[in-house]
Formats: C-alpha cells, sequence, structure tokens
C-alpha cells in the first residue's frame, strides 16, 4: 500500500500495531533528545549534587566508621546508592516538562496524534534512560576519579546501564502519575520536593537496610530505589553483592516500572483538563 | 476528501459538563465534507470544549459525535488517525527547528523515507518558509508558527482539520496569509475545516456556514449570507451575533470565559508577540 493510499485510510493503517507502538514511542523520545542536543545545560547542571556526594560526604562518612558496610569501603559502598540517586533525582522532576509543554500548546500535538498513549508515556521514559545514562557516564568517571573500586567489565557496565535504564524509566513515570495529579508546576515543585528525600532516606542508598529500625525496614522493602541500589551495587563496585538477589532486584523494578506505567496511562489524558 | 456523502463532522446530542456547569448542551450539528465550518461565540459559549471533545481530548458527559466517519466515544484511535489539530496555543515546539517540528510530526503519523522528505518540503513551499526551516521556532513570527502549525496538521492529509482561533494575535497581514493558506488547503485537499474564531471578518470571507454558540448551544446555524439576510438589511454578522448572544464579539459579553481560557489566550496572544 502507498504512503498516499495509507494516508487516506488513516495514518499506520500500513503499519502492524506493536510495530507502530515502538516507532511512536522512539519519536517521542526523539524530539526530547533534539532539544537536549540543542541545550546540553541540562545534563551538567544535575552533575553538581552527585559531585558534592562523592566529594564531600562520602569521605567525611567514611572517617566516622559508623556505617556497617561490610567488606566495602564506605565510598564503593555509597557510590552506587550516589548514581541511583543523581538519577532518580533528575527523573522525579521530569513531570514538570509535561505541565510546561501542556501550558506552551505543544503536549496537544501529541495528544491528537495516533499515537496510543502507553506509547506516549513509555517514550517519555525512553527519553528519561537517556538522560539517565548520560548521568551514569558521568557518574562513573567521578567515582572514577576519587578511587572507587569500579568493576569495568563490559557486563558488569551493561548491567549498571540496565538498572540506570530502570530507575530513570521509574521515577519519571512516577513524575508522570504525579504531573496528571498536581497539574500546576507550582504544585508540582512542591510534590517533587516531599518525594524526593523520603524516596532517597528510606532506601538503602547510603546506609544498609540491617542499620535500620523495623518501620523503615518495611518502607525501604516497598521503594523502589532500594532494589536499583541493590543491584547496582552488586554490579558496579567490586566485593559488591545484592542483598535481595539479583533476579528479585530485576523483577521488583519490572513490577514497579509496569504499575507506573500503567497508572500515568490511565491518568495521562487528565492533564488537559 | 471529495465524492463523500456522509457528513464530515456530525454530532448527536453531544454534551459535556463540569460539575453544574453545562458547557455544551445536547449540540446537533453537522459540517459538509470539503466546507469550512465556522464556530463563533463569546467566550465561554463552549467552543473550546466542543473543539476538544471533537479531536477526542476531552470525552463527552453524554452523547457522540461522528468524525471522518468514526464514533468519537467508540473509536477515538481511528477518529485522531484521520483528523489534524491546531490548537489555540502555539503548539510548535520552539526549542526544535521548524524543519523537526515537522519531521517529528511525520514520523507521529507513520510517514517515512523519501515520501516523508517529499511532504515536508513540499509544506514549505506551500506555506512560504522553506528559508527559515533550519532556525529555531523560537525565532519565529506569530504569522510563520501558524503557518507551520497548518502545515504540521496537514502532513499526513487528514480529512478534517479542526482549527481553534487559528489567527488569534495576529497583525492583519500575518492574518491574510494565514486565510489564503486555509482557502488552498480546501482547494488542493478537499480537507474539511472546522474552525473556531472571534473574528467577524474571517468568518464571514472564509466559512461556507457559521453557527453561533452561546451557553453550550447553537443560537444560529447557517451561511454568513443567509444569516446576515435574516437579521435585516445592511446587517453585518457581528449583529448577527449580537442578536444571537445579547453579546457583541468584541469583548462586551457578560461571560468572558474562565480564567484558565482567558490566561491561556493571554499566553497564546505574548508568544505571538
Amino acid at each position: 500500500m502507498s504512503q498516499e493510499l495509507a494516508a487516506r485510510h488513516g495514518a499506520w493503517s500500513d503499519t502492524p500495531a506493536p510495530v507502530a507502538f515502538v516507532l511512536q514511542m522512539m519519536v517521542v523520545a526523539e524530539a526530547d533528545v533534539r532539544k537536549l542536543l540543542h541545550d546540553p545545560a541540562e545534563l551538567f547542571t544535575r552533575m553538581l549534587q552527585p559531585v558534592l556526594w562523592l566529594v564531600v560526604f562520602a569521605p567525611v562518612f567514611s572517617r566516622t566508621r559508623a556505617i556497617p558496610t561490610g567488606n566495602l569501603r564506605y565510598l564503593d559502598f555509597m557510590a552506587p546508592g550516589i548514581l541511583a540517586q543523581s538519577v532518580m533525582f533528575g527523573a522525579i522532576f521530569y513531570g514538570i516538562s509535561l505541565i510546561w509543554e501542556r501550558d506552551q500548546g505543544v503536549l496537544h500535538k501529541f495528544m491528537v496524534s495516533p499515537a496510543p498513549r502507553a506509547a506516549l508515556v513509555m517514550g517519555r521514559a525512553l527519553s528519561s534512560t537517556i538522560r539517565g545514562l548520560f548521568q551514569a557516564v558521568l557518574v562513573y568517571l567521578i567515582a572514577f576519579l576519587m578511587g572507587v573500586r569500579l568493576r569495568l567489565e563490559p557486563w558488569q557496565i551493561a548491567g549498571v546501564f540496565l538498572g540506570v535504564m530502570f530507575g530513570a524509566a521509574i521515577f519519571s513515570t512516577f513524575s508522570l502519575v504525579a504531573a496528571c495529579i498536581v497539574k500546576s508546576r507550582e504544585r508540582f515543585m512542591g510534590i517533587g520536593q516531599v518525594l524526593t528525600m523520603p524516596l532517597f532516606f528510606a532506601s538503602n542508598a547510603i546506609y544498609p537496610l540491617s542499620m535500620m529500625p523495623g518501620w523503615l525496614k518495611v518502607l525501604a522493602k516497598v521503594n523502589p530505589l532500594s532494589y536499583q541500589v541493590d543491584w547496582l551495587r552488586a554490579l558496579m563496585v567490586n566485593g559488591g553483592h545484592s542483598v535481595f538477589g539479583l533476579g528479585l532486584d530485576l523483577g521488583m523494578m519490572a513490577l514497579a516500572l509496569a504499575v507506573f506505567v500503567a497508572i500515568a496511562t490511565k491518568l495521562y489524558p487528565r492533564i488537559l483538563i | 476528501m471529495t465524492g463523500l456523502v456522509r457528513p464530515a463532522i456530525e454530532t448527536i446530542q453531544l454534551t459535556r459538563r463540569y460539575d453544574s456547569l453545562v458547557a455544551v448542551d445536547h449540540l446537533e450539528f453537522s459540517a459538509q465534507a470539503g466546507s469550512i465550518f465556522g464556530l463563533l461565540g463569546p467566550n465561554g459559549a463552549g467552543k473550546s470544549t466542543l473543539i476538544k471533545m471533537l479531536t477526542t481530548l476531552l470525552p463527552p458527559s453524554s452523547g457522540t459525535a461522528m468524525v471522518a466517519g468514526f464514533d468519537i466515544v467508540q473509536r477515538p484511535a481511528d477518529v485522531r488517525r484521520n483528523i489534524g489539530y491546531v490548537s489555540q496555543m502555539l503548539s510548535a515546539d520552539g526549542d526544535l527547528t521548524g524543519y523537526e517540528n515537522l519531521l517529528i510530526s511525520a514520523k507521529l503519523y507513520g510517514i517515512r523515507g523519501a515520501e516523508r522528505e517529499r511532504r515536508i518540503r513540499e509544506a514549505f513551499e506551500f506555506m512560504d518558509l522553506t528559508e527559515s526551516a533550519g532556525k529555531r521556532v523560537k525565532q519565529y513570527s506569530g504569522g510563520m508558527i501558524r503557518r507551520l502549525e497548518i502545515a504540521q496538521s496537514m502532513l499526513h492529509r487528514p480529512e478534517v482539520l479542526f482549527l481553534d482561533e487559528p489567527t488569534i494575535g495576529l497583525d492583519p497581514v500575518a492574518k491574510r496569509s494565514v486565510w489564503d493558506r486555509i482557502r488552498e488547503l480546501r482547494r488542493g485537499f478537499g480537507t474539511t475545516i472546522l474552525m473556531t474564531t472571534h473574528d467577524m471578518e474571517e468568518a464571514d470571507g472564509l466559512c461556507d456556514t457559521v453557527a453561533i454558540l452561546h451557553q453550550g448551544h447553537i443560537a444560529s446555524l447557517g451561511t454568513p449570507a443567509a444569516l446576515k439576510s435574516q437579521a435585516g438589511p445592511d446587517a453585518t454578522l457581528n449583529d448577527v451575533f449580537i442578536l444571537s448572544t445579547g453579546a457583541s464579539i468584541d469583548g462586551n459579553g457578560e461571560e468572558g470565559g474562565a480564567f484558565r481560557d482567558v490566561a491561556r489566550t493571554r499566553r497564546t496572544a505574548r508568544r505571538l508577540e
């Protein structure tokens, strides 16, 4: 079927639905990446926080020897947590771009397109993973310079990148859910601040689960960030291991992503109402 | 699309409520294929709500409509495949170039390869924007942005094109340029165009049929010439408007629109400056 003829039967009428879905998802991500390439400053400004944690906080805390990290130095224990945290902090504010694009009118163009809502949501998640990977490269570089004992085997690095992609996708879709509920930039900024700190501190990012009081341990075990950190700690640093098991880490990350994608897809049209 | 006997748009008891407010109240009208249908009404009359329902951005509270042969409630995805939409706000992305805006749109609608490049090139030529294709849209004038958006909405050759106040905030020269392109679209592609406007000259000169919406109902419907002759000798469309709504189009109406509508209109006007 020629494309002119396909156009007369409606867009994508000559393409299998799953293929169309993936391509539409990629277009959404492409739009975002193109904007990022025009103005990449955002990627570098995001680096300040992980640098502070790794350069200032970690060396000071290492001296206290108050946190039981097993056979890992505190710097090595913390580096995967800081990577996960920096990806989460970037992704959790991603929803504000949705509100901004709605206010600018840009979002309407995507919403009246034939792309299913789930493809729009997952396209944004994909775009967030690309930002996350860039952050991962920079955190790796800083960690290397700080003397973190990194594992540099290709499969381990690929595994770390997979964990980073999951984290970025999970927290960006979580952010989209929040954006669809609060709907205004001012309220979103408030909510973003409220969400990030509890997620960070109720996780194993900077101290192990074994140190936590019972109630906090329960929260940490339902926090997707804990599973992401656990996954990264096993794959990123020499001597690191998974407390939950890599299978459970991956399963929980996949489950969290599926839940947030489903909720965001359901709520997505509400952003315009 | 020529040769169709069914109306391109047909509403059936279409209703939208916001709590106790009935924005669109059991609306019944149809727009013939290949015609330009104008929707007039004071702010808050229900024009934007109606257009959002017809473009599937907003679900009706009750009733339905057929757009391009598909039910907006039962088959919204098919509707979206066959329509184009230019929102009242500026939907072109200022952070991307004109070319990138069209490229992303073409990809969203599954237009591929050489065909995609041909249509983009033709769209730039048609809208007289070829010289500016590589510039970021934030550097475009208001009229150029509107022409780009109309080009963007026509890339996939939709059967029905919705234009929500396409010339709001434009100077007279830019307005005429947009009007010329709308006429050429209808002539060249046989596209049915439904547009909302506050501009009497625009409605009179461009539209085959005009509906005046007031408090969610159609107060008057007909060709501009018929409506004027019914209103009396030497009556203008503005006279028809006043008779139908008890308000003047240029701002003496009591409704004035919701805060959000007014804010949106001002935002659009600012971006067009």
